[in-house]
């Protein structure tokens, strides 16, 4: 297995708007890669394109092969790829896994959601379908709905607070207000959060990303071809992609999520590193819970333990290890099939040296990770700049 | 369905559009010592360790209601 580096970046702003339609984001954010590593587009060997659910959004189909074209990358396979909110985190795994194994040298992936031209009852109700339909939804359960019962749980079982989760909020929009690509820049106290309007007790508003359009890309490459692109490779250090039950209730500990668990596991192994290693990381953040959730899981404190942590500062911009300098989902928006790929985007921006007065100090190693449904599909990716 | 506790609950206020008129209501993962399952909740609002007692299905959704001390 040979190694990959990430050679272009390529964000559009996430948001609501109501002007642009699916494709024109997800060529945008090409675009922006592909100049990025001054790649032409038949130098490009495959395209992955992310996306959870365009054909209920926006009612189009067939996504990957048309948002090639707009590239102008054509004849080439182009394949989308599922896997609910980790959608553009599974098209950057397997575009990793057939650079890696020699089957191809240079790829495109991409992620893209049109979301804002739903109301919101029917968003949730698109949203339920990364979740068990039969049972859980058939209730009355939304994303909300399943994170806030997790967060019940470890609320009960740890005794994880109200403001611990609050204090995940408080720090993202912080960070979010300073990114001028993120959906809601502004900044939020803790007693704004506490008195949100509820949206599935105990989460408020302030608690849930945002639904948001948008759309991101990056070019990768092998390693030796690195050198024709850019003069600031980030390498693939460790990757894994897992999965796990869909339904909540069918879980053994709905405090843990077993798949990120596992999959940050697999990760740490390929790149010779543990969780003590990682300087920074841009996490999953669709509920504040997921947040506390994941640096648990990660191994960034111990199980438990995540609710002191996030309220001790420790993943502040300027904390020991910040997590989310972007915003994450609450703050710069959460276009779901996007978020995979545009948290690559963030993690190989602070690795460059690029994230201006969202810089982390520490910027030699970092992680993202991604989450699909109630943690039914988990994609951990460890990059570095050597 | 046998009767059986609360693992977990969440009373939703932000439904999806089929049930936009039943909010805000109680829905609950109900642990019933083989299995989990995820209901409604009627009457009284229950908390994680409550006693439930099962009471229908409608449309193959299981409801469940307190248990009378």
């Amino acid at each position: 297995m040979r190694r990959v580096a990430v050679v272009g970046i390529g964000k559009t702003a996430f948001g609501a708007f109501p002007g642009r339609d699916l494709r024109s984001l997800a060529v945008e954010a090409g675009q922006k890669a592909m100049k990025d590593a001054s790649l032409k587009p038949d130098q490009a060997e495959a395209f992955y394109l992310g996306n959870f659910a365009g054909p209920s959004f926006v009612g189009q189909n067939h996504l990957a092969p048309y948002v090639a074209a707009g590239l102008g990358i054509s004849g080439v396979p182009a394949t989308r790829f599922e896997a609910a909110c980790a959608s553009s985190g599974a098209a950057f795994f397997h575009a990793w896994s057939a650079v890696a194994a020699g089957i191809y040298e240079v790829v495109v992936v991409g992620g893209v959601e049109k979301m804002t031209s739903q109301p919101t009852p029917r968003v949730a109700e698109i949203l339920a379908g990364a979740g068990d339909m039969s049972g859980e939804m058939r209730a009355g359960a939304t994303f909300p709905a399943l994170f806030a019962m997790i967060a019940r749980r470890h609320m009960y079982q740890y005794g994880t607070t109200r403001e611990q989760l609050a204090a995940v909020s408080v720090k993202n929009h912080a960070n979010g207000a300073k990114n001028p690509l993120a959906h809601m820049r502004k900044v939020v106290t803790l007693e704004q959060v506490l008195a949100g309007k509820p949206v599935a007790e105990p989460l408020t508003v302030y608690d849930c990303s945002l639904v948001s359009d948008g759309a991101a890309a990056v070019v990768i490459c092998a390693e030796e071809r690195a050198a024709e692109f850019t003069a600031k490779p980030v390498m693939v250090l460790g990757i894994s992609q897992t999965s796990d039950r869909v339904a909540l209730d069918e879980k053994v500990d709905i405090t843990t999520l077993e798949a990120v668990r596992t999959s940050a596991e697999k990760a740490y192994r390929m790149a010779g590193v543990s969780a003590a290693d990682i300087q920074f990381a841009e996490l999953h953040d669709c509920f504040t819970i997921a947040e506390i959730l994941a640096c648990e899981d990660l191994g960034f404190t111990p199980k438990g333990e995540g609710g002191p942590y996030v309220q001790s500062g420790a993943t502040c911009l300027r904390g020991e290890r910040p997590v989310n300098a972007s915003g994450g989902l609450k703050a710069k928006g959460h276009p779901v099939g996007a978020t995979g790929v545009g948290q690559i985007c963030d993690v190989a921006m602070q690795i460059r040296g690029e994230a201006g007065e969202l810089q982390v100090a520490r910027n030699q190693i970092g992680l993202a990770q991604n989450l699909g449904g109630s943690g039914a599909t988990s994609v951990v990716t460890i990059l570095g700049a050597k | 369905m046998k009767n059986g506790t609360v693992y977990t609950e969440t009373v939703v206020w932000s439904p999806p559009e089929r049930y936009v008129n039943d909010a805000p209501y109680q829905i609950a993962i109900v642990d019933l010592g083989d299995k989990r399952v995820t209901g409604r909740v009627l009457g009284d609002r229950v908390a994680i360790g409550d006693a439930v007692e099962f009471v229908e299905l409608r449309d193959e959704v299981p409801y469940f209601r307190r248990s009378a001390a």
